[in-house]
């Protein structure tokens, strides 16, 4: 049995607690009139509220993840909306940007203090309200990218990133790039139906100018109805005659999602639930043009680290950013289109991807999938990250039972 | 029909969507109604024709929906402030005003006729209308920051719109006499959210974070019966009614001097009726008492008093521009009295600057600086001041014996001894130690403040800056110009009125301003009745239908027989015979008496013996009745001769003088719309001040 240098320490490796998130909603409707730190507020809110053990002073950090840090995801998120959560003002906070791995960066830092002793316990979170703050807002590339050609013009947007996969990988075909995107949609229905996702939503008030007050309590992007007729039938933004599509793509989202992370130690000294164990992690870089392979080099650190083996990981929760991006990893890695083990409950082209939040939503659904899968030992979440790169962590699966496994 | 649209209502929608109530544990949903009139929180909902009829439409068609059950929020910070007024000064006849109140009872019993369970979630301030249609609800929750109340008594209202007949069920009488009658007779006291869970306005209240999210699952918990609200019944408990009553009519005889006011007088009236009262009883009595006071004069008063306050607060009338001020980084006090001190306390508290305060020995000095350090350190203990920042205030006074610390001041405010002499004296000797623009200011209350800049190099710089007693309570400050005073004088002048929280307005430099001016006369016109014989107990009660919050004779033991008979002196010198000096006056300070009224042994009050002993003794005593018309006439002659010698520019200015600077209650509009109503200014001055329907009823 592998021990990597996380499973070696103990009492100080870290765990996640618990995860929550808002519903996700599609920007310009659902959260139109709610601000970005009020919907973080309330995620941080609810989070607590479900683990009431946790009293808020003990919280050692608050690092809470959005790509644009401005306006209603200024002013230091991670502080001001520990602040405006009701959280005592002697618990610190930071924020945190890795564009759309922002929270599971704030997972993975606030891990490696608690590995290292600085913390015992702490909150990560990711916000992204990309109404209000488009995707690239404010951004100002410095002019040397393009005249030195230190990148080249489609690194900078990220469909064109994917049409670049499409190009590296032609086997990866539009239809199959479909195919997943169909999958994606009706496993989220599935999960829906069985009331899977639900149970980690945390119901947010909502306002509009016609129809006042309401309460988000499911998300507004998936699209159940979803055939393969229809898919084919949408328009490629990114290039003439392209691959990429509105369907075969997460789309632009409003959400948070936050998590708590311990060390074992306190955890049991608390009496505070363990839903995964982290094992390793690891960020790894690409060519910014094709930045949707970023995953698969970060899984590669990252399994080395744990001392695993790809085929070892029981379950998979990889984000869809676009179906190419997880075909190619699942490509690389020898794994079917339509594996089991990949995205139980969907992923991010049913449900959207309001990017910096999505990182602790792809923890969540890995942790619902370890609780229904005692036979499960490992599992990942893994990501792609805007301007070439990836992100992975390994968990352990804290219900695992040997004899399930045998 | 009667029609009472009102073209310019700012319309509060009523807007609907239904909330699915599954994700907490209830199948079923709820209709949300949401009020909201588009604009944001500082123009808070209010009910008007136009938006009851909104409301009506959301409550009819959340009734029609699938929803189980019905709720009612407000916009952000806010859930409805009331009935809007402004359309109320507009009725002109009896059925309008009956209407208005049956349309607001008709839209808001829905709620709780309702067999559909109805909520409401005040997520912010509510008031009268805007309380009550919480109060037609089944059930209430309220955010933690929210304030709410039933200020119609203070506006010479009732709660009409079902407040008066459901509270007192709802709640019971004493609490209800609290809310309705004690909260509203104490200056429109509103509640807290803690307040108003102990007194069970409210079945729960949540932090406002996620108060919506929180009042949903508190509606899901009672639909799905996991939750059960018990309510009392209050009406056999006959102890509890009438002493609720009895401290309600308490309040009112102590807030108007035993005046039978009719909004009061009402409320109790509805509160005690709602014991066995109907409901439908209940409203159509509040209709009628609605319809009666809307169409009254003495509401039309206290609508005026209510505007004119919340607009003087805002906008000094004569002003310079802002931008003509001058920065003021240290004050100066001259003196270490007790005036003197409560002025430095004030400058500093709310200035933020150095001030220095100077006396002519050092005991003064200390035992004027010991009164502030005390003082800081009671708002401590109130915990109106953190440590720290009374720790600020403490290092930002200090006091000297030498007026050399006036070098580097921009603002010096004298309240030494009145009299002439002395300060035409301390303002020469200032003017060689300070800068040529630092503005000399002083609160003289009744002597020339162009004399005392007599002879200055720069007399430009003064400028009268009028207190009232206690200084930090009293909302009114006279800003008195002189022929000379400059606009930058002026103006910074007001800015730092502004900073001290107060109503300003600007007199032109006369004696005694107007309070003062006003309520000597006045009182003068009472002593000169006791001095011609009249008893003491006839005159002193004279005024007593208006509703004054204390009498002529208690008015003089809280001002002193001394400063009295000093201001009476200075208008008698410049004025002339009309303020006359009196004997009784003069012997009250030859003899040092200090009050008329003493504590008796009971503790109620009683003539002070040593004071009636004094008493002049005349022949021809008057009846109340005399004293009272003699008084009032003679307030409108003053009020006339101030306005046509331009002591200020509108007779609005001397309402706001006399409701914030003697605290005369709303229903008589300050005191000239009182005087117009009752004939009395076309009968001494030929013509009313105010055109009818300005603080009156329309005349139609």
């Amino acid at each position: 049995m592998s021990r990597s240098h996380m499973q070696s320490l103990g009492d100080s490796q870290p765990v996640l607690v618990d995860a929550v998130r808002s519903p996700f909603g599609k920007s310009g409707s659902l959260y139109v009139n709610t601000r970005a730190d009020d919907i973080m507020v309330r995620v941080l809110r609810g989070l607590l509220e479900r683990n009431p053990q946790l009293s808020p002073s003990a919280i050692d950090d608050v690092a809470i993840a959005a790509a644009t840090q401005a306006g209603d995801q200024g002013m230091n998120i991670g502080r001001s909306a520990s602040l405006l959560a009701g959280i005592p003002n002697t618990v610190p906070g930071y924020s945190i940007d890795r564009w759309c791995a922002g929270a599971m960066t704030s997972v993975t830092t606030l891990a490696g203090a608690i590995a290292a002793g600085a913390y015992d316990i702490a909150v990560a979170g990711g916000v992204e309200h990309m109404g209000n703050h488009p995707i690239g807002e404010g951004m100002d590339p410095n002019p040397r990218y393009l005249a030195e050609k230190i990148v080249d013009q489609d690194a900078l947007a990220m469909g064109s990133t994917a049409e670049r996969l499409h190009d590296k990988f032609p086997h990866l075909t539009k239809e199959r790039a479909d195919k997943f995107a169909l999958s994606s949609q009706m496993k989220t229905a599935a999960a829906y139906a069985a009331g899977e996702i639900q149970r980690d939503l945390i119901p947010v008030a909502v306002r509009s100018a016609e129809l006042g007050y309401g309460i988000a309590t499911v998300d507004e992007p998936p699209r159940p109805t979803t055939t393969m007729e229809g898919l084919a039938a949408l328009k490629t933004p990114f290039r003439p005659a392209g691959r990429v599509t509105a369907g075969n793509s997460s789309g632009l989202n409003d959400g948070a999602t936050a998590a708590i992370i311990a060390s074992a130690g306190k955890a049991k000294e608390l009496g505070l639930p363990v839903k995964a164990k982290m094992v390793s992690f690891a960020f790894a870089g690409v060519e910014p043009e094709i930045m949707g392979y970023g995953p698969v080099p970060s899984t590669i650190k990252a399994l080395e680290k744990a001392g695993l083996s790809i085929g070892e990981i029981g379950l998979f929760e990889i984000n869809e950013a676009f179906a190419v991006q997880v075909l190619s990893f699942l490509d690389h890695f020898g794994i079917g289109d339509d594996d089991a083990r990949v995205n139980i409950h969907g992923g991010a082209i049913a449900v959207g991807h309001p990017l910096a939040s999505s990182g602790i939503r792809l923890m969540l659904n890995l942790a619902r999938g370890f609780e229904k899968h005692p036979e499960v030992q490992y599992g990942i979440t893994t990501m792609c990250i805007g301007l070439g790169m990836g992100g992975t962590v390994i968990w352990e699966n804290p219900h695992f039972t040997q004899k399930a496994g045998a | 029909m009667v029609d009472i649209t009102n073209p310019d209502e700012v319309i509060t929608q009523a807007l609907l969507r239904e909330v699915d109530l599954t994700p907490f544990g209830f199948a079923g949903s709820l209709a949300l109604i949401t009020l909201d009139n588009g604009m944001d929180h500082t123009r808070p909902n209010t009910f008007g024709p136009g938006s009851l009829e909104k409301l009506n439409e959301a409550i009819t068609a959340a009734l029609a929906s699938s929803a189980s059950a019905i709720a009612i929020t407000g916009k952000p910070f806010i859930f409805a402030a009331g009935a809007d007024l402004s359309a109320l000064s507009l009725l002109s006849n009896r059925d309008q005003a009956l209407a208005i109140g049956k349309l607001g009872h008709d839209v808001f019993r829905r709620l709780g006729e309702s067999t559909k369970p109805t909520f409401a979630f005040i997520n912010g301030l509510a008031l009268g209308g805007g309380l009550e249609v919480g109060l037609h609800c089944h059930y209430r929750t309220l955010a933690a920051t929210a304030f709410t109340g039933l200020p119609e008594v203070f506006l010479g209202l009732v709660p009409g719109w079902g407040g008066a007949t459901i509270l007192p069920k709802l709640i019971g009488p004493t609490n209800a006499v609290q809310v309705i009658m004690l909260n509203a007779l104490n200056n429109n006291t509103m509640m807290k959210a803690k307040d108003a869970l102990a007194l069970g306005v409210t079945d729960a209240v949540f932090a406002p974070a996620d108060f919506l999210e929180n009042s949903v699952a508190f509606a899901a918990t009672v639909l799905s019966g996991k939750k059960k609200i018990e309510r009392n019944d209050f009406s056999a408990d006959d102890e509890a009614w009438t002493s609720a009553l009895a401290t309600g009519r308490a309040a009112m005889n102590k807030k108007y001097g035993g005046a039978q006011l009719p909004s009061p007088t009402k409320a109790l009236e509805l509160i005690a009726a709602a014991r066995t009262a109907s409901l439908s009883e209940g409203f159509d009595a509040e209709d009628q008492v609605l319809a009666d006071l809307t169409m009254s004069d003495s509401l039309r008063a206290s609508l005026y008093s209510f505007n004119l306050i919340q607009k003087k607060r805002k906008k000094v009338e004569g002003a310079p521009k802002p931008a003509l001020a001058r920065k003021v980084t240290k004050v100066g006090v001259v003196g270490a009295g007790l005036m003197a001190s409560q002025l430095a306390l004030i400058m500093m508290r709310n200035l933020k600057v150095p001030v220095v305060i100077t006396d002519l020995d050092q005991e003064r000095v200390d035992k004027g600086l010991a009164y502030i350090h005390g003082e800081i350190a009671k708002l401590v203990e109130k915990r109106r001041l953190s440590p720290e920042a009374a720790a600020r205030l403490t290092t930002l006074i200090s006091g000297s014996t030498s007026k050399s610390v006036y070098a580097d001041c921009n603002f010096v405010i004298e309240a030494i001894f009145e009299e002439l002499s002395l300060k035409q004296k301390l303002f020469t000797e200032l003017e060689s130690i300070v800068s040529e623009e630092c503005v000399l200011a002083t609160n003289t209350s009744s002597l020339s403040v162009e004399k005392m800049a007599q002879g200055l190099k720069h007399p430009e710089r003064v400028i009268g800056f009028h207190f009232f007693n206690p200084v930090a309570i009293m909302p009114l400050l006279e800003v008195a110009r002189t022929t000379s005073t400059d606009d930058a004088t002026t103006a910074t002048a007001i800015s730092v009125g502004k900073e001290l929280k107060k109503t300003m307005v600007i007199v032109k430099d006369a004696p005694a301003f107007v309070v003062n001016r006003l309520l000597t006369r006045f009182m003068g016109e009472i002593t000169d009745a006791i001095d011609e014989g009249t008893p003491y107990d006839v005159a002193d009660v004279a005024m007593k239908p208006l509703g004054l919050p204390m009498t002529s004779l208690e008015l003089l033991g809280l001002v002193g027989p001394g400063v009295a008979l000093h201001v009476a002196e200075t208008l008698h010198h410049n004025l002339g015979e009309r303020y006359r000096i009196s004997p009784t006056m003069q012997r009250f300070v030859e003899k040092g008496v200090r009050t008329f009224y003493i504590k008796g042994a009971d503790g109620k009050q009683i003539p002070n013996p040593d004071a009636l002993a004094l008493v002049e003794k005349g022949t021809s005593p008057s009846t109340a009745e005399a004293v009272r018309t003699r008084a009032l006439k003679a307030l409108a002659q003053e009020a006339r001769m101030m306005l046509d010698e331009g002591v200020v520019s509108t007779p609005a200015e001397i309402d706001i003088c006399m409701l914030l600077g003697s605290g005369w209650p709303m229903h008589l509009g300050g005191i000239l719309p009182y005087l117009d109503r009752e004939g009395i200014s076309e009968e001494v001055t030929g013509q009313r001040f105010h055109p009818a329907g300005v603080a009156s009823l329309p005349q139609i």
